[in-house]
């Protein structure tokens, strides 16, 4: 009982999965099979123990299908692999070769498998379907033969090692330039992947890329056939700046098809490609001096050690190029499977692309074979990326199937992963087989070392990673009970997807994007295993600083799914591209080839909407059957006694004056107000009237517009008779004896007004309303506040404002209320105007101008925030995924119109979703799924626009790497919705108990996965150790605590502040920070526009952290807190509080005044920078010890004990105690049934 | 061969069996509209389209609630019946069935004064798809059941 869906889903799923028959569900089966293979890899360094996870996978699939998948697979982390083998490498040829040798010996038990295997890296990958694996040792060796290609061939033939820069991908890449011109782009992003060198001394970064092409058409030995390629033009062609054009595209073009071969293992491209792998040594001048580039490179210094060539082979030399980071994106992904391109050249040309900036490399025409680089031994040899590289294609003709695209197994390919995977499965295998390399993990300490190392990948086999002795961070384990310390230092970063630096990089922000589970597991059995719910954080509409728009008429979508194109899509070839969330294949329109930002045509992979994963589109007119709607804004105003009384209205009016100018709009956006008291007043602006009219409507029965044309009125042309109004209303109704609201008739009225455009209401309500049609009574038993039993009244008492939000919805108005009131209002049942229209709901409870000038300060500050913020109007959002997976159940403000489609009549920036997720098919065949949301709206201009954010995550098959993904933030907050719907649907206490399970339930299927573990502490992966903290953060929040006394408005607020609010605010609402800062020192300060901000740590949210002598900042989101010790420094109380000593300090204070001295600046530029950081500026409190306001503060202090609920060590008892005979129970379970 | 009361609850029975059956097949008929919208996607993106495509999903919706009732009460009345007639086994192959709709009546979401098939509630995909499989296994009953009548009616019919 009290589990969520997301544990009892698991009955239906599993009978989906004999679809995919083969697929491995448990890693012991068939994997065991494999270890015998393997075993030469147990040379490894156990560091790459931990995610063997997704090795252990690996024989599986390649057993199940095609073996594609695993090198697929393997790809991911090639990264890390190159540093040591260079490093090896480096110091002669002759060892090096010799170290290659055995490493080869270590993968490959079987030596004359090299000359078979010397095509089968490139073939595998190239077609999947022509070359199955089908025993997992065939499919281990596909592993070994890359490796053993590349070694045998240099062996064999050069004698000469080559390393595949591939494999170094410098982190720093993307720091070290800077200077790319295209905004959007954000950095080049390919670039990264491409190990780029700074040399220091000149300043200049010299990136080594080695570019090769296969030609997969015709069989060839790569020596015949490398002259013909762009090498030779190349080297012929000195004059680097009139060809570059030509060259690069060529290049592109060449590297493109290299691509699509790879994915379809056959292009019929026109030139046949060679298999040559060409060094391109590169020079790249800082960002500043293209020109000098050119002399840089031709000068070239960085040549790579081709001397040791054999001259005597008549292969093609291989150009070191000089490539751009950025332009060498496809030259990257060649340049993988190029990395075992035969080294044997002698002649180097330079390819060069240029970047997005136009900026040009130089063409290093200078052929120089023979010199040895001294760059081998710079930072390039070390990464690798300076190397020349050997290629084993040597003379294994390459079979060219060329195999139709549209298998299934190809899937996977990326964009950007492409690339990777024959680097992979070439270049690969020298560096990780060193076992005396250890040392190159630290640089990529984000990552859980995944790489499959043979031992590590038998022991995952065996049991699971987390046994070793070297885990990734978030897998280590945690002792909850003794860690007391467990929040980190500054606020907890999202956990970044174990993808490859390219689609790292690539990927859309964890701010717009977010999911609960950056691992996502292949079935659904694993999903219901890890206990914990899968699903996504979005928040479409946030403001962005950068944002690329793109006017295109023709946006390009699949044509099945109607994805649209996005940075995780592959290219085949230059003219077609494969959907990554269908797997069609569409074709590329003509117009997409060409790229506006470069001029240049044929490089369709680089246009920002393939080099950006949030991008907007403005869209033609395709997407749309009306013209664009105005902005239209409709204020309704209650002003009966209450409202008067409470004063909003000046401050409301106040707020219109000052921001009139700035409602967001056109010159056709339409203003209108109602006020509405037991009658309802409209108001004719109409352009030429000497002053505003009123008109009332006392029949609230039977509501009808007086004049229905000229109550909503164009801002521009009434703007006089609009500021009259506003000055005049505040004490317009200042002696009213009325008490009534008739709030429903006013809706109404409200309705019919905006019916034909659509816009936004704005709604201000001060009481319970009590006539007319929606009237609602009051339910609240003020006794049974802090009942700990059942919670009665969370949903709506009428539907009314149901059916009226749908109406509106319909006629895309959007309905935001905005409730002030001192008594119970039935906020559950006003509420649903605003949930079901996308409307956003505030919420300020006992409102009083004067009384409580804190809210007053809130509604203003946020008042001024509604009113500017970016508004999209008639929109709907869909969110796509990729085929297996299914979107189950959506939370936020919307109206669902079709299973997968939210109708939002507003969207603004300050609104978040939440969606749930199950596996509705194995994703065995697929190493990475993709997300996509689309936003289509009007914006405030009347243009319509489209925004669309791709998420890519990595598809994992062991339940290890699960919890080493786990968001605990994002599962927080997604549990923190489904309570709500919980409470709703069912009752509170079911809420309460349902995230006490999904704790319990997710920890005890660690602990009984790590068998290792001693039953008796209470363990949880470092990925989750706030996860209980958290919780119980929840089960104190005012939405679902028992005990306290909780009014039922504030508690059905904070409901729906969890539906709707973006996971950032969400989790300061839920967990709030709690600063020290009577001791702000300049250390540990960060810089942000030229103010210094000091970065005081993380306090745990209890009571012992609060000392006497100390200032406490507590940011709650909505709202910060000073609070001062009684024995606080006078000198700080003075600078800071502008008072000379603690007594003095006012109770009701909510501003720091200016001082000079240091730490009251201090103090002011941290508070300021907290507030830059969200969109609402939260009010100020400075708390003393008799202050009201304390009752407020402490309530958050959520690890202490209170008189209703657990303290954290508590909890955590409790925790361990039901867990523990969770997992007895497990346990017992299992020794009765396993005999 | 007589015409006992058993055999009539059995022929009257077989009639409104009919009626539940074409219930069921309406309301797979129902889900499966509003699950799919047959629009083009930039239909759907049509803020004309939103309104007719809303108005679709409360009619459906209105239609679905409206039902409830006759579907609930006839399969009450049968239940009556047989137990009148004393046809304890018929009876009891129907007792599930009537208590799932007592608790699927009565078992209102807190304070929601509309029983079911709320709109924003039911376009939910997980609701969505519950009802469907719910009106599935509940044609597939009643299938079962006119038969099962049939066979019944004849039974009694010939024997007595």
């Amino acid at each position: 009982m009290g589990g969520w869906d997301f544990t009892l889903d698991s009955h239906t799923i599993p009978l989906l999965q004999p679809k995919k028959g083969a697929a491995p569900r448990y890693q012991n089966g068939p994997v065991q099979s494999q270890m015998q293979f393997p075993s030469g890899y147990g040379s490894h360094p156990p560091n790459y123990s931990a995610p063997s996870g997704h090795y252990s996978q690996v024989p599986n699939k390649a057993a199940a299908s095609s073996h594609l998948d695993n090198q697929y697979r393997a790809s991911y982390y090639p990264t890390y692999y190159s540093a040591p083998a260079q490093n090896v490498m480096t110091p002669s040829v002759g060892s090096s070769v010799l170290n290659t040798q055995e490493s080869q010996q270590f993968y490959n038990k079987t030596p004359p498998h090299t000359v078979g295997s010397a095509e089968g890296p490139i073939q595998g990958a190239i077609s999947p379907v022509s070359y199955l694996h089908t025993s997992a040792q065939q499919s281990y060796s596909a592993f070994g033969n890359h490796y053993s290609t590349s070694v045998s061939s240099s062996v064999t033939s050069q004698g000469f090692p080559l390393n595949s820069d591939r494999y170094t991908m410098p982190v720093v890449s993307s720091a070290l330039y800077p200077n790319v011109s295209y905004p959007a782009a954000a950095g080049g992003v390919y670039g990264q992947a491409f190990t780029s060198q700074s040399l220091p001394a000149v300043g200049q970064f010299k990136e080594t890329t080695t570019f090769s092409s296969q030609s997969t058409s015709v069989p060839h030995s790569l020596q015949q056939h490398v002259p013909m390629g762009y090498n030779s033009t190349l080297s012929t062609i000195p004059s680097a700046q009139s060809t570059q054009d030509n060259l690069s595209r060529h290049l592109t073009g060449s590297a493109a098809k290299v691509n699509n071969q790879i994915n379809t293992g056959g292009v019929d491209s026109p030139q046949p490609m060679h298999s040559v792998s060409q060094t391109i040594p590169f020079t790249k001048p800082g960002a500043g001096t293209p020109a000098s580039s050119a002399v840089v490179s031709s000068v070239r210094t960085p040549a790579p050690s081709l001397s040791s060539q054999p001259r005597s082979s008549p292969s093609v030399t291989q150009s070191p190029e000089s490539a751009l980071q950025e332009g060498m994106q496809y030259g990257g992904y060649v340049n993988n499977q190029a990395s075992s391109a035969p080294a044997p050249l002698s002649s180097s040309s330079d390819d060069e692309e240029e970047d997005e900036e136009d900026e040009e490399a130089a063409i290093d025409s200078s052929s120089t074979t023979s010199s040895a680089s001294p760059v081998l031994n710079n930072y390039d040899a070390l990464e690798g990326g300076g190397y020349p590289e050997t290629r084993s294609v040597t003379s294994s003709p390459v079979p060219a199937p060329s195999v139709p695209q549209t298998s299934k197994a190809s899937k996977p390919f990326g964009y950007g992963y492409p690339t990777l995977q024959p680097g992979y499965q070439n270049a690969a295998p020298p560096a990780p087989v060193q076992p005396s390399n250890p040392g190159h993990h630290p640089g990529f300490q984000h990552y859980p070392q995944q790489y499959p190392g043979v031992n590590q990948l038998s022991s995952s086999l065996g049991g699971l990673s987390l046994q070793h002795s070297q885990q990734p961070e978030s897998l280590r384990p945690v002792n909850l009970t003794q860690d007391r310390n467990i929040l980190p230092v500054s606020s907890v970063p999202a956990p970044v997807p174990n993808l490859n630096s390219d689609l790292r990089k690539l990927n859309c922000s964890p701010d717009s994007f977010r999911c609960t589970l950056t691992n996502i597991p292949q079935t659904q059995a694993l999903l219901n295993k890890a206990k914990l719910p899968l699903g996504l954080l979005l928040h479409p509409f946030r403001d962005l600083t950068q944002l690329p728009v793109i006017t295109s008429s023709t946006i390009v979508r699949c044509r099945s799914c109607r994805t649209y194109i996005n940075p995780f899509v592959s290219f085949i070839d230059q003219r077609r591209w494969k959907c990554n969330l269908c797997y069609r294949v569409n074709d590329v329109p003509e117009e997409f080839m060409y790229n506006p930002l470069t001029r240049s045509y044929g490089e369709p992979h680089k246009r920002p909407e393939v080099q950006n994963s949030t991008v907007e589109f403005i869209a033609s007119s395709d997407y749309m059957l009306r013209p664009p709607q105005p902005a239209v804004y409709l204020f309704v105003l209650d002003v009966s006694h209450n409202a008067v009384e409470a004063g909003y209205l000046t401050i409301l009016c106040q707020s219109l004056l000052e921001n009139l100018d700035k409602l967001p709009g056109d010159s056709r956006t339409r203003i209108g107000f109602i006020t509405f008291d037991s009658t309802v007043q409209f108001y004719n602006l109409q352009e030429g009237l000497s002053q505003p009219q009123m008109l009332i409507v006392s029949d609230i029965d039977d509501i009808f517009l007086p004049t229905p044309d000229s109550l909503l009125v164009n801002l521009h042309e009434s703007k006089e008779l609009i500021k009259d109004l506003l000055n005049a209303l505040p004490n317009m109704f200042t002696n009213t004896r009325e008490t009534h609201s008739a709030l429903g008739p006013a809706l109404q009225a409200a309705f019919k007004l905006m019916s034909p455009t659509g816009g936004r209401i704005s709604v201000f309500q001060t009481q319970l309303p009590s006539l007319g049609a929606g009237l609602l009574h009051s339910r609240e038993d003020p006794n049974q506040r802090s009942s700990t039993k059942v919670v009665q009244h969370l949903g709506p008492a009428t539907d009314f404002y149901k059916k009226l939000a749908l109406d509106c919805s319909g006629q895309q108005t959007a309905v935001d209320l905005f409730l002030l009131s001192s008594q119970y209002s039935d906020l559950a049942s006003l509420a649903c105007m605003s949930k079901y229209s996308a409307g956003c709901i505030y919420y300020y409870p006992s409102f009083h101008r004067s009384h409580n000038p804190a809210q007053a300060e809130k509604l203003q500050k946020d008042l001024k925030r509604y009113l500017t913020r970016k508004i999209g109007f008639e929109a709907v959002m869909r969110i796509r995924c990729t085929k297996g997976l299914s979107i189950h159940t959506f939370h936020g403000n919307f109206f669902v119109r079709s299973t997968d489609l939210l109708s939002l009549a507003n969207v603004n920036p300050d609104a978040g979703f939440a969606v749930q997720m199950s596996i509705e098919e194995s994703l065995t065949d697929t190493s990475l799924v993709c997300f996509q949301t689309a936003l289509l709206y009007t914006s405030s201009k009347g243009e319509r626009r489209i925004r669309v954010h791709t998420l890519c995550l990595p598809v994992v098959s062991s339940l290890a790497d699960v919890y080493a993904g786990a968001d605990v933030q994002a599962v927080v907050c997604l549990l923190a919705n489904m309570a709500v719907d919980r409470s709703v649907s069912s009752s509170l206490a079911d809420a309460r108990d349902a995230l006490v399970n999904a704790v319990v339930d997710s920890l005890a299927a660690y602990m009984s996965t790590a068998s290792n573990l001693q039953q008796s502490v209470l363990v949880a992966p470092n990925s989750l150790r706030l996860f209980p903290l958290y919780i119980l953060a929840l089960l104190k929040q005012k939405a679902f605590r028992t005990g306290t006394s909780t009014r039922l408005d504030d508690r059905v607020y904070a409901m729906c502040q969890m539906k709707s609010q973006p996971l950032v605010h969400l989790m300061k609402m839920i967990h709030p920070n709690l600063y020290r800062i009577d001791k702000l020192i300049d250390e540990s300060t960060i810089h942000v526009n030229d103010r210094v901000v000091p970065q005081p740590p993380l306090q745990k949210l209890s009571a012992e952290k609060l000392t006497r002598e100390g200032a406490f900042l507590m940011d709650c989101g909505s709202a910060f807190y000073i609070w001062i010790g009684k024995n606080c420094d006078n000198n700080f109380i003075k600078d800071v509080l502008g008072y000379p000593d603690y007594a003095s300090v006012p109770q009701k204070m909510t501003q720091l005044p200016e001082g000079d001295a240091p730490s009251s600046e201090r103090t002011r530029s941290f508070i300021s920078w907290l507030r830059d950081s969200r969109p609402l500026s939260p009010v100020l409190q400075v708390i003393k010890d008799e202050n009201p306001g304390k009752t407020e503060f402490f309530q958050h202090l959520i690890e202490d004990r209170t008189e209703a609920a657990f303290s954290y060590y508590e909890f955590l008892l409790n925790i361990q105690q039901q867990i523990s005979t969770y997992v007895g129970r497990i346990r017992s379970f299992q020794l009765l049934t396993l005999p | 061969m007589a015409f006992t009361f058993a055999a009539f609850c059995y022929m009257l029975s077989l009639v409104l069996c009919a009626a539940l059956i074409f219930f069921a097949i309406w309301h797979i008929i129902a889900f499966d509209e509003l699950r799919t919208d047959f629009k083009s996607p930039i239909d759907q993106c049509n803020p004309a389209h939103a309104r007719e495509r809303l108005r679709n999903i409360e009619r459906i919706c209105f239609l679905l609630r409206k039902l409830v009732l006759p579907e609930y009460s006839i399969h009450s009345l049968f239940c009556i019946m047989f137990l009148c007639a004393q046809e304890w086994l018929t009876l009891g192959l129907n007792v599930p069935l009537l208590f799932y709709h007592f608790w699927r009546y009565f078992r209102c979401p807190a304070d929601g004064s509309e029983l079911a098939y709320d709109p924003p509630a039911v376009m939910n995909a997980d609701t969505l798809s519950y009802c469907q499989k719910e009106a599935w296994c509940k044609l597939a009953f009643y299938l079962l059941s006119f038969f099962y009548y049939l066979y019944c009616m004849i039974y009694t019919l010939v024997s007595s």
